[in-house]
């Protein structure tokens, strides 16, 4: 393997990281009030608000619902608004970023109703404001599922970002297709998905052992 | 006065015809769970209300704290309207109320030490203040060594300990026990009861309980409540509503003891009346001093040699000794007259159940 192609695959691999880190911890930092929010804003739970808790959801369906390559050009001006271009690294963090909000607050969302019911009625009867209850009880019994859903939603920001590739993002994905595809280098195609399988394990493993290392809901030792 | 002498005709939680309906949702109809309540709480007692499932006790143990607020009528905590409180009045409320439940509801993610912590943390006690208060808690509980564990780490009956100190961590001056140990096999049910019984006792604590299990309002009630479909159908000193039940609700609840019911081969020969040859099947009640005396050999002694015993029981109710026993005697008018002689000799309570051949 020549020198040159390495260095391709380095930059590439950097690029790939940059995008879902960059991507995921927006993402993750704006889906996670959003999740929530929906999962303590129906009617009789914490901070009832039906109405805003339904529009909140149609939203986030409707994003999801979008496959990401429409999602990438219907948001083109909003990209070139934000970061001044539309093609490249940069410009591909913000339709991964929008895309990682509904996804993120949808898991966060199902971590945090997944809670027993009991120790939000234990809380309230110790005299919590609905506030302490989110942040003293939901979040921390929900941080093990919370690190889970972090975990899936980067491995998913990972496959994302190689999307990206195909509408000149940047990155592994990128350079699989520029190379792999249109100059018949299944070589470097080969390489491309070994990395990407290579970041989706190492991603996986690690967050399913600090998930482990959080849940106390089992015995062991 | 003393302080640790109860002082039962002093009032902590007082319904006043207190009424819950829920309003109708989907397809289930309104429904009315509690009809016109009304009963007091006496300060320092331990008070039990007892009713079958779906009777509505724990929609009256919510009532207390204001998880659920009332239809209409008024419930007050130490004279306090709870349905009349702003959210921060109730806030305030449940810090003075301490709940313990069913399920024991402890953080999986919290230590030991975490859960007994949080409503202090919640109350915005500083770390110091909340270091000082846990620790003797744990100790009440008999749980200081574990203070490191998390609840996956530990029996059914020490998470109920760890309920109950973190219940009482706010230093509140009631606790609501809601079916406390009715996941609890009876060894550990006896123990968690006796731990109750203490805190009672030494901190002068008030504690409303409602469980479905008559053994549980034997061991520690001083007074009890019979609630059956959303009404109060009998209530009184705990003791008084074992040796005298009223309600057929109260007597059916009652029948699950042991040693109160017959053995099925004499409840099957039972006939109302006798014939020519029958024994008569009758329960005595005793009490007090009476239960301590050596009554069977005296009645054996006044009746003949021709008494035998069926059932029996000798029991503690609410601090008191009773006893019942239920005997076969020949229902000629010679015996029976002798034995009935004895009976009101002896100040004893009977029951003619029927006639066996
Ligand atoms: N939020 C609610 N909405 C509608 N109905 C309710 C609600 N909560 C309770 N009920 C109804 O009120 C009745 C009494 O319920 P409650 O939970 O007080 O019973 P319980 O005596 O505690 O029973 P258990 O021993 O099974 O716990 C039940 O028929 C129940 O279905
Ligand atoms: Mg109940």
């Amino acid at each position: 393997m020549s020198p040159d192609l390495l260095l391709l695959i380095a930059k590439a691999t950097f690029d790939t990281l940059r995008m879902v880190a960059i991507a995921g911890l927006i993402g993750s930092l704006i889906g996670l009030p959003i999740g929530i929010f929906l999962a303590t804003s129906g009617k009789g739970e914490l901070f009832p608000a039906p109405n805003i808790n339904r529009i909140v959801g149609l939203i986030v369906n409707a994003t999801r619902s979008t496959p990401f390559i429409i999602l990438v050009v219907a948001i083109i001006p909003f990209t070139r608004l934000v970061t001044g271009t539309s093609i490249g690294t940069k410009a591909a963090i913000v339709p991964l970023t929008i895309a990682t909000i509904p996804f993120f607050a949808r898991l966060v969302e199902a971590a945090i109703r997944d809670i027993d019911k009991g120790l939000i009625e234990a809380a309230r009867a110790m005299g919590a404001t609905p506030t302490q209850i989110v942040f003293k009880v939901l979040l921390a019994e929900a941080r093990p599922a919370l690190t889970l859903a972090l975990t899936m939603t980067i491995v998913s920001l990972i496959g994302y970002s190689a999307m990206v590739g195909a509408v000149g993002g940047g990155g592994l994905g990128d350079l699989g297709i520029r190379y792999g595809y249109q100059r018949f280098r299944p070589d470097v195609m080969l390489i491309v998905v070994v990395v990407l399988i290579v970041l989706v394990q190492l991603v996986q493993s690690a967050g399913d052992r600090l998930a482990r290392r959080f849940d106390k809901r089992s015995r062991k030792n | 006065m003393n302080a640790s002498v109860p002082v039962f005709d002093d009032v902590t939680v007082a319904f006043q015809r207190v009424s819950k309906r829920f309003a109708a949702s989907g397809e289930s109809g309104a429904f009315t769970a509690l009809n016109n309540v009304d009963l007091n709480v006496g300060r320092g007692s331990i008070t039990g209300i007892i009713g079958r499932s779906g009777a509505g006790k724990s929609t009256l143990i919510r009532l207390v704290n204001g998880l659920e607020k009332p239809s209409s009528g008024k419930v007050l905590v130490d004279g306090v309207d709870v349905g009349a409180l702003d959210e921060a009045g109730l806030r305030n409320l449940r810090r003075s109320v301490g709940m313990i439940f069913q399920h024991f509801n402890l953080l999986s993610s919290h230590t030991v030490f975490g859960n007994v912590a949080l409503p202090l943390e919640i109350a915005g006690m500083d770390r110091r203040a909340i270091e000082a208060r846990v620790r003797p808690l744990l100790d009440l509980v008999g749980l200081a060594d574990k203070h490191a564990r998390y609840p996956a780490e530990l029996s059914g009956g020490q998470k109920q300990r760890i309920g109950i100190a973190r219940a009482l961590a706010t230093e509140p001056k009631l606790l609501l026990s809601d079916e406390a140990t009715s996941a609890l096999d009876p060894e550990t049910t006896q123990s968690i009861l006796e731990l109750l019984k203490r805190i009672n006792a030494e901190l002068g604590l008030t504690v409303l309980l409602i469980t479905h299990e008559m053994e549980v309002v034997k061991a520690v009630t001083s007074d009890v409540a019979v609630i059956d479909k959303g009404e109060i159908v009998e209530r009184g000193h705990t003791f008084d509503v074992f040796t005298h039940p009223k309600h057929e609700t109260t007597r059916a609840l009652l029948s699950g003891l042991p040693g109160s019911k017959l053995p099925d081969a004499v409840a099957r020969g039972l006939k109302p009346a006798p014939s020519a040859g029958d024994r008569a099947v009758v329960r005595l009640t005793f009490f007090g001093a009476t239960a301590e005396r050596p009554l069977v050999s005296q009645l054996i002694k006044s009746v003949g040699a021709e008494v035998n015993i069926i059932a029996g029981t000798i029991d503690e109710i609410g601090g008191k000794p009773y006893g019942s026993l239920v005997v076969a005697y020949a229902a000629d008018a010679e015996t029976s007259g002798r034995a009935e002689r004895f009976f009101t000799e002896n100040g004893l309570v009977t029951e003619v159940l029927g006639y066996v051949a």
